[in-house]
């Protein structure tokens, strides 16, 4: 116990360093994620077979390859096409295409979930396509789709840690160098564990069971 | 394209008339042929058995479903088709969204939006369908919903309130509209008996202190015999016998009808 | 952040190269493939013992495997897969890649599977239990003979997108050696000095293999559920 304290003595600003970067891998991966799933998840349910092809393309195409292989692309393949990202931006991009398309699913399911009978009220009102959407439809979709989005929020966090394998120093990085140069595996790694153990369940979790009360608050539920 | 049908209806039109409306699922006849008229200010109860095609009525004339064949016209004007170098042409969503202000719905389930208060619920198409300024639609929603007697609830969200409740902030909605036509589909068959009375009540000052021409489809007999001007039953897709409530309920001619009234006022 | 545009300077996809390497990239799927069959069928029975464990009634027994499922859940595979490669030989046990990656990939998505089996277990109505219970029988009959049967058609659809899921993870083992699919293109991508053509056909052949699994597996849930509804 002694040894680990002191292992956390020399060690620990280097995981604060690489944990510091995992948030903002994860912040940036997020914001991305559900622009896209905002994106293509209502494009999924348009009328237009093209609008509606585009979406379902993006989305069998992110979640039927695996999170690793886009990020290797995207880093390794895109500049021989023209785009050409730095390590840190092909990292979050990777994870917030991919995660996003996830999402999509959700939205989509969500939009769906919403009782027929407050589309019929609002065409018996006479609303707007848009206004319906906005006011009536997608604040209770809204509500509908927070608790699976906790769940894809943790997966998006545990996903930035591929990152580490194009070499962006978040904290899988630091584990896997202080491990390189200690040996102490258990140490290392299990610290790394623990961290990203406590964002999940202490942080994201709790934060999106409040964010969760207070909507649910708003959309009138007692 | 309707060639033998009106591309208006003159002076003094019915407020609604079914033409030979027709309506079908796949194999399935609803609607046959109907026709049917409904003047300013009158007040039809529409009975009958549970697949006679009863709200298939209510729901196209709001225009959730579309007709296979025949014309509707509101206040003389086509509703499901629209006038094109003076023929008629089946309606597009423009034209639908011009005729629509002037029908309003109240449903069976309410469907309320469920994250508004009452009086956010009554000022919501009146300020972003009708253009209403935000003071314009709050004074005739608390006017509205002071006459459903709900003035002490405004500020409630429809999970807070009762099912009668939510009934009549629900006609509340419909009238801030200025409807010419009310539909009402089965409103009281959702509510809990003892609070039936409270949306009758509502409905039955609706008729008598304002203009306003209503076509209800219903199972509650006394009420449907009470206050309405003519009363049509349906039977499997037509009306099979229409007339004033006593004609009706005193001395049905139609066997069907009897059989009908005598199975409900058995099961009372 | 964003360096640079330029339309398609280096791209000149040799179908030749891809003919050279195809050989060794389809041998390496099929090593993918077992990979994703043999951390299946271990997640599929510990995660089995997982919902069961969470069953027992024991406060403490179910309040241990619940962190424990929960800290699985949280932490990333790739994570796991080091921390159980590694850690090993630290206290003297020396763990091939393959084994080390088959228990990760086996415990990580084991937790996932006890949820589902949870779901399915919960969705058995109250009064089953309570019947068997009166009819005497002992508790493995009851599981095997009549909880199990009901409460596995709810559960189908989670396990089926977990198996996609775990053909889909196989590349991470390629960080401690093992010989999948990505590893082989990696390596061949470093050999050759052409990532283009190895990186490409890793993306295709999993659509070629993700895809039509999934769409048969949504078929077979259908399958099932009707069959079932026939039964009813």
């Amino acid at each position: 116990m002694q040894n680990y304290v002191e292992y956390l003595q020399t060690y620990g600003s280097r995981f604060v360093d690489g944990t510091l970067v995992t948030i903002q891998q994860t912040l940036l991966a997020a914001f991305l994620a559900i622009f896209v799933a905002a994106l293509f998840g209502m494009m999924r349910l348009s009328e237009k077979w093209l609008v509606r092809g585009t979406s379902i393309v993006y989305i069998e195409f992110f979640r039927g390859t695996s999170l690793l292989v886009q990020l290797y692309w995207i880093f390794f393949v895109l500049p021989l096409l023209g785009v050409t990202f730095d390590k840190f931006t092909a990292g979050f991009v990777a994870v917030g295409l991919n995660l996003g398309a996830y999402g999509a699913e959700l939205v989509r399911g969500s939009i769906e979930a919403v009782p027929k009978g407050q589309y019929e009220a609002c065409h018996a009102l006479n609303m707007s396509y848009y206004k319906r959407m906005r006011r009536i439809i997608l604040p209770q979709a809204l509500l509908i789709m927070l608790p699976p989005w906790g769940n894809l929020l943790i997966e998006l966090l545990k996903g930035t840690a591929l990152v580490s394998l194009i070499s962006v120093t978040d904290l899988m990085f630091e584990a896997k160098q202080i491990n390189g140069t200690t040996y102490l595996s258990a140490e290392s790694f299990g610290t790394a564990m623990i961290i990203y153990y406590l964002m999940a369940r202490v942080v994201v979790s709790p934060g999106m069971r409040a964010f969760e009360s207070y909507w649910g608050k708003k959309m009138g539920r007692i | 394209m309707k060639e033998n049908f009106p591309l208006n209806l003159g002076s003094n039109p019915p407020m609604v008339r079914f033409s030979k409306v027709t309506k079908r699922y796949g194999e399935l006849t609803v609607l046959d042929s109907l026709d049917l008229d409904v003047k300013q200010n009158e007040i039809v109860s529409i009975i009958g058995p549970s697949g006679s095609g009863k709200t298939t009525v209510l729901r196209m004339l709001m225009t959730l479903e579309e007709i296979n064949d025949g014309v509707i016209y509101v206040d003389g004007q086509p509703l499901t088709h629209m006038s094109q170098n003076n023929l008629l042409i089946k309606a597009n969503e423009a034209h639908l969204r011009k005729m629509r202000n002037n029908i309003g719905m109240v449903f069976q389930h309410f469907n309320l939006f469920p994250h508004m208060t009452a009086l956010g619920n009554c000022m919501e198409a009146p300020m972003h369908v009708l253009g209403m300024s935000r003071e314009e639609a709050l004074a005739r929603s608390e006017e509205l919903l002071e006459m459903v007697g709900l003035a002490d609830k405004i500020h409630e969200h429809p999970a807070r309130l009762s099912g009668g409740q939510q009934q009549r902030v629900a006609i509340a909605r419909a009238l801030a509209m200025r409807p010419k036509v009310l539909l009402f589909d089965e409103v009281t068959s959702a509510l809990d008996p003892e609070v039936i009375g409270e949306v009758l009540n509502v409905i039955r000052s609706l008729a008598s202190e304002h203009s306003l021409t209503m076509l209800m489809v219903t199972h509650q007999m006394g009420f449907a015999r009470e206050i309405s001007d003519r009363i049509c039953f349906f039977y499997e897709g037509k009306i099979a016998e229409e007339g004033t409530p006593q004609q009706i309920f005193e001395d049905p001619q139609n066997e069907r009808t009897r059989q009908f009234l005598s199975a409900v006022l058995a099961a009372n | 952040m964003f360096e640079g545009f330029e339309l398609f300077p280096k791209f000149d996809w040799k179908w030749s190269f891809v003919f050279e390497i195809l050989p060794r990239l389809l041998w390496a799927t099929l090593n993918t493939l077992m990979a994703a069959g043999t951390g299946y069928a271990i997640a599929l029975v510990i995660g089995l013992v997982f919902a069961l464990a969470q069953r027992t009634g024991i406060r403490t027994v179910t309040l241990i495997v619940r962190e424990i499922v929960e800290f699985i859940r949280s932490t990333p595979l790739v994570l796991q897969i080091f921390f159980i490669f590694y850690v090993g030989p630290q206290f003297g046990i020396r763990l091939s890649p393959w084994t080390s990656g088959m228990i990760a990939i086996g415990l990580h998505y084991a937790a996932y599977l006890s949820e589902v089996y949870r779901a399915g277990l919960e969705s058995v109505p109250r009064g089953q239990w309570e019947a068997c219970k009166a009819l005497n029988f002992s508790m493995t009959r009851t599981y095997f003979r009549v909880i199990i049967p009901q409460a596995l058609p709810p559960a189908l659809p989670g396990m089926g997108n977990y198996l996609v899921g775990i053909f889909k993870d196989t590349p991470m083992l390629m960080v401690i050696g093992v010989a999948e699919l990505m590893h082989a293109a990696t390596a061949l991508g470093s050999t050759y000095y052409r990532y283009l053509e190895p990186y490409t056909m890793v993306g295709i052949l999993f659509l070629l293999i993700s895809l039509p699994t999934a769409f048969g597996l949504r078929r077979f849930e259908s399958f099932v559920a009707r069959a079932l509804g026939m039964r009813k």
